[in-house]
């Protein structure tokens, strides 16, 4: 697969990835690579082949639907590069 | 000999007799981390402080009476993506420089329980995508046995800090080889449990469906006395399996008499070294003489290892890598004037090239258009490989290969050329594609620089494949070589 430029632009925006002109063009170079090297599994035949998410059989686990604390709340924000009363602070998102 | 040359389990016996304290193995262990990681360069932060204090505190604990554990008074080094509650986890990416865990991780809140003392949090790939730890965003760490080359990685900080004596036991992480594959290029052991077998709980996700916590040692007591430690069941973790852990080790036993062993065909071929060769095949015949009984075996879908994991590794990857968008915690751009630009400056400036090569690559696989010709092509790949090692496993009890293609490479050797990278993992690759355990110990060395054996067992068979490389080690003597520093 020939990744173009467009394709990064593309891709960038669905992982809202910014990135300088100079990575971009060596991401369409090294991304046309990894993924012509990548089409070589298009040799097998999967025709008849369940796809595999897990290799270990997992199945879903449930739990009491009840509150139990889930540590401090101060240290968990404590992190936040903008707070605000004890909750996350971000730009503006609405005129 | 100096105590921090010891092993655990040799640290545990002069504990019990109280011929040596905490302190002491601490102190030890520190001073060897003065002297020699000015050239190693294996931690991203060491506890000081906290360490001989905890030291001092399990010291009166063993004075007043209380029973220890296998871990008590050990220094262990936590690979730096592993959650340590107060203590910076930065993954070794810029985005989490901060980042303060309010939170341990499950094994890490196990070891310290088991009064294990926490000797400092070691470099790796930013968040773990890579194999020779040179993807770090703050250091390069260097393999011991040769300080030009590199320790391998992800987990080259831990790998790096046992084969230097920096550390008695270290913790890694593996996704596609990452404990592995430095345990091998160090001269060291490493073990990836089956996945399930060890609660994900804290460590931070890069694919989770193949990530999985494991020991990285001196010798394969050391692994089976780690292991154990750090198993079971967490109800944090939905993925961690309900089985019981059995006392890994009673499975150190010397004998490999009438076990079935298989050597993969596909990795004694081309594009692995002669010298790899060599000592893989002498390794072969060592089981041999020992009672095994050896087959070659084909695995024809080995070689879409590297292919299927690097779509489903970096599909993951890409969903996982979201959570880094400058709201919750580490790194928020200066030049974030709305949500769109807070999200793209945050990430253009937090994340390092692979790690962003890898975002952009699992996200082409999973965009609309090209999932079902990458993402789900690879899925199915993915049973055609897991159903490749049911059928070598319906005859053998365990598969032998080279942990890696090559002995450790130069350092700046690889770091233009990602697919030449990635293919240094395809040895150990398919192994987490299908969820199975395996192990990797030293079995010699070319040009001085160690070669890895890798054993391969069937899921849950940690007890088997440990047999196997204790009954190896107990009659070599690679693991007894350190590194000259």
């Amino acid at each position: 697969m020939k990744v173009t430029q467009k394709d990064v632009d593309h891709v960038a925006k669905l992982a809202r990835l910014g990135m300088t002109d100079e990575e971009k063009d060596r991401f369409t170079k090294q991304l046309s690579r990894i993924l012509e090297y990548a089409e070589t599994i298009n040799k097998l035949d999967t025709k008849n082949v369940s796809p595999t998410s897990h290799a270990i059989p997992m199945k879903n686990v449930f739990r009491e639907d009840k509150t139990i604390p889930c540590g401090n709340m101060g240290d968990i924000v404590a992190n936040a590069p903008s707070a605000e009363n004890n909750m996350f602070a971000v730009p503006k998102i609405m005129e | 000999m100096e105590l921090f040359e010891l092993t655990a389990h040799e640290l545990h016996a002069k504990l019990d007799r109280k011929e040596t304290s905490a302190e002491e193995i601490t102190k030890s262990v520190l001073t060897r981390i003065s002297k020699v990681e000015n050239s190693v360069s294996a931690f991203m932060s060491i506890n000081i402080d906290e360490a001989l204090a905890k030291a001092r505190d399990i010291d009166g604990q063993i004075a007043s009476g209380k029973p220890i554990t296998q871990l008590t008074g050990i220094p262990i080094a936590i690979k730096d993506n592993l959650c340590t509650k107060g203590a910076i986890t930065t993954a070794s990416s810029k985005i989490l420089q901060n980042y303060i865990p309010p939170y341990n991780a499950t094994v890490v809140e196990k070891i310290l329980q088991a009064g294990a003392i926490s000797i400092g949090k070691t470099n790796l790939d930013e968040f773990a995508m890579g194999s020779s730890t040179e993807n770090s965003a703050y250091k390069v760490t260097k393999n011991p046995w040769n300080l030009k080359t590199v320790p391998g990685g992800s987990s080259g900080g831990s790998a790096a800090s046992i084969a230097a004596d920096e550390a008695i036991l270290a913790f890694g992480s593996d996704t596609g080889g990452s404990i592995r594959q430095p345990a091998s290029f160090c001269g060291v052991v490493g073990l990836k449990p089956t996945y399930g077998r060890v609660s994900r709980y804290g460590l931070i996700a890069f694919a989770s469906s193949l990530d999985q916590i494991g020991p990285i040692t001196k010798d394969v007591t050391d692994a089976a006395i780690f292991l154990t430690a750090m198993a079971g069941h967490d109800p944090k973790d939905s993925t961690s399996v309900e089985l019981p852990v059995p006392d890994y080790r009673r499975s150190l036993i010397d004998d490999v008499k009438g076990l079935k062993i298989g050597i993969v065909k596909e990795l004694l071929g081309k594009g692995i070294d002669e010298a790899v060769k060599r000592s893989i095949t002498e390794a072969a015949d060592l089981l041999k003489k020992l009672g095994a009984k050896i087959e070659e075996i084909s695995m024809p879908t080995f070689e879409y290892g590297v292919p299927t994991y690097y779509l489903l590794a970096t599909a993951e990857a890409s969903s996982n890598l979201e959570r880094y968008d400058g709201v919750k915690y580490g790194h928020r751009s200066k030049e974030a004037d709305d949500l769109l630009s807070m999200y793209y400056n945050t990430r253009r400036e937090g994340f390092g090239p692979e790690v962003k090569r890898r975002i952009m690559l699992g996200t082409y696989a999973l965009s609309a258009g090209y999932y079902d010709a990458y993402y789900l092509k690879a899925q199915k790949v993915r049973t055609l490989i897991k159903q490749d090692f049911d059928k070598a496993f319906a005859k053998f009890d365990v598969l032998i290969s080279p942990t890696s293609p090559t002995v450790a490479f130069k350092i700046g050797e690889k770091v233009d050329d990602p697919l030449s990278m990635y293919l240094s993992d395809i040895a150990t690759i398919p192994v987490n594609l299908a969820g199975i355990p395996a192990i990797s110990i030293p079995c010699g060395f070319d040009n001085g620089l160690p070669v890895g054996l890798q054993i391969i067992g069937k899921a849950f068979s940690e007890e088997t494949i440990l047999r196997v490389a204790y009954t190896y080690e107990q009659n070599t003597e690679w693991h007894k070589q350190r590194a000259k520093l």
